[in-house]
């Protein structure tokens, strides 16, 4: 039988020493090797496609990315790892877990718990689709996006507009472009009026707004277009969004 | 039997004057005095263009009997609080009285050019506005009662937050196997913490167990923060035998933890300055501020009740007020300098 891989990302050292203990208590019965682990998020993605793991345990209260947010950026890759969230207290997520099915470990770890979740994680038990969106209660601070086997991460307060195009969503920043999937009613949602629509298939960044020019009548439908801080480019607005839209010109 | 019964009556209704010397017992007195002479001279006014004539004329007379009133029974207070509550009243009473007959031959009554019925209508005025002021210090009185403030304070008794608890105990295990020692030494922290928390918290104490209490909690978050956390103190000497309410300190250093630390990866300093000025103790406390982390519940919960366990103890003589000052989060309480009798 192959070795699991697994990796430990908590922010606290003392809970990573602890689960190692744990986990090689529980050798003998679930064969495993610890590859790697991270003390945040952002580190923790690089630890996970780095060492190619294929269970994360990751804590939920972690500084700069939340142990949700973490597990919904590994989703983009292509074999995500099974994620089994540990959490110390936090009675909002424990009952997000309970109604969708989520494995979860509290702190301190009992080794039966940690047994049986490992054992579910090894035979290939996954998040059905949406389910971290739903449970996340906070917004990201990043969006992800899969390229050569790895996560990278493009800053929410980095990005400029998103724009839908046939299959995917292309999110702009300063540096350039990403092609990433996301819907654009959720994101409009989950960033509650950081983004705005100017149109069917496009969000804006609100605070980047500077102005807006006639643009070529051809172009947008009610011949307006932006202007956004940090790019050339001008992006048309709907002749349905324009009334809402105009009134956030700076 | 008997005794008992009476034990608790005598704790039930403290018939006590107010403090003469508290700065909230003043400013209600003078509100509700005032609030009285309002209500006066708007019975007295036929139309409201009136009310301003006859509310000026009222408060003429008014003010400086108040002034007097006030100022000599600041002066009188250490003695009217060894009389009995019923002899306390009579010479607050007398001095109201005294007051008012004594500044009246000076002042242009009031109904008129009748010099009696001016009289008594001053003499009235001040009885009633005595009497208003007896029963809403008393009904206060009863309310703050000690067996209901007692009540209530240990309703709000500040509560550790769970996710201290478990994550401590969490790494009280991974000491366990390698450094049983140092176990130990979190465990009996945490006892000990937990003794305090769990204590009849109805009594001042002195600042420097409170001190100690903090120092118990930051050991046990240093441990599984490690250099995360730093702490700066700058504790007056001297002032470690002022009295304060118990649990004043430790929920602020938590949420400073909480709010401050937790949520930066990079390494973040707690400030506690402690300092005394013109018999006033001053505590100062920051963190580092992170402001997506500030609409958490658990902070503003702390807070009001440090507030409130302020005001059943000190009234208007305590405040805590906050404040992000730049990239920190700085807390301030300002409160008597008590000491030990």
């Amino acid at each position: 039988m192959t070795q699991l891989r697994l990796v430990i990302v908590d922010d606290e050292l003392p809970a990573r020493d602890r689960l190692r203990e744990l986990l090689e208590d529980c050798r003998k019965e679930l064969p495993h090797v610890i590859v790697g682990e991270a003390a945040n998020g952002v580190e923790g993605l690089q630890t996970v496609t780095s060492a190619q793991a294929d269970v994360v345990f990751v804590d939920i209260h972690m500084p700069e990315m939340s142990g949700i947010e973490f597990a919904r950026h590994l989703q983009v890759l292509e074999r995500p790892p099974a994620v089994i969230f540990v959490t110390a207290h936090d009675q909002y997520a424990i009952k997000a877990f309970e109604l969708n099915a989520v494995d979860y470990l509290t702190k301190p770890v009992r080794q039966a718990r940690l047994l049986a979740a490992l054992k579910k994680a090894a035979i290939g038990v996954r998040f059905a689709r949406g389910v971290l969106e739903s449970i996340d209660y906070n917004p990201r601070r990043h969006f992800s996006v899969a390229e050569r086997g790895r996560v990278v991460l493009v800053p929410v307060s980095d990005v400029i507009y998103l724009r839908a195009e046939l299959k995917y969503v292309t999110l702009r920043t300063r540096a350039g472009e990403h092609l990433v999937e996301e819907s654009l009613s959720q994101v409009e949602q989950e960033f509650g009026g950081m983004f705005v629509r100017i149109h069917r298939n496009c969000l804006v960044a609100r605070r980047l707004i500077r102005g807006f020019e006639r643009g070529d009548e051809t172009e947008g439908d009610a011949g307006w277009s932006v202007i956004l801080e940090g790019i050339e480019e001008r992006l048309p607005v709907s002749r349905r969004q324009w009334a809402q839209v105009k009134s956030y010109a700076k | 039997m008997r005794a008992k019964t009476q034990s608790i009556r005598q704790n039930d209704l403290p018939n006590a004057l107010p403090d003469f010397r508290n700065l909230g017992v003043m400013s209600r007195i003078l509100v509700l005095a005032n609030a009285l002479a309002v209500v006066f001279a708007l019975a007295r006014s036929r139309q409201f263009a009136e009310f301003a004539g006859n509310f000026t004329q009222i408060a003429g007379q008014l003010e400086p009997v108040l002034l007097i009133v006030v100022v000599v029974l600041y002066a009188a207070s250490p003695h009217l609080r060894r009389l009995t509550y019923r002899y306390g009243l009579l010479a607050v009473m007398t001095t109201v009285l005294a007051a008012t007959a004594v500044l009246f031959p000076f002042q242009s009554g009031i109904g008129g050019n009748d010099g009696w019925h001016a009289f008594a209508f001053s003499i009235g005025f001040a009885v009633l506005a005595t009497a208003l002021l007896t029963w809403y210090f008393y009904l206060r009185n009863r309310a703050f009662s000690p067996a209901i403030s007692e009540a209530r304070l240990q309703a709000l008794q500040a509560r550790i937050r769970p996710h201290f608890l478990f994550n401590s105990i969490n790494a009280v295990l991974s000491l366990i196997r390698r450094d049983p020692k140092r176990a130990e030494t979190a465990l009996e922290d945490l006892a000990e913490l937990f003794r305090t928390v769990m204590a009849d918290n109805r009594e001042l104490v002195t600042l420097s167990d409170e001190l100690a209490l903090c120092r118990q909690y930051l050991n046990l978050e240093q441990l599984r923060l490690g250099e995360r956390l730093a702490v700066e103190w700058q504790i007056e000497p001297g002032v470690e035998q002022a009295l304060v309410p118990p649990m004043l300190l430790q929920p602020l250093v938590e949420n400073a933890v909480y709010h401050g630390i937790e949520p930066g990866i990079a390494p973040g300093v707690i400030e506690v300055r402690i300092v005394s000025r013109d018999e006033r103790l001053r505590l100062h406390l920051s963190n580092p501020y992170h402001e997506e982390h500030q609409h958490r519940q658990g902070n503003r919960m702390a807070l009001a009740n440090i507030r409130e366990r302020l005001l059943l103890h000190f009234d208007l003589e305590a405040s805590l007020d906050t404040r992000v000052v730049g990239s920190r989060y700085e807390i301030v309480i300002v409160m008597p300098y008590r000491k030990p009798a």
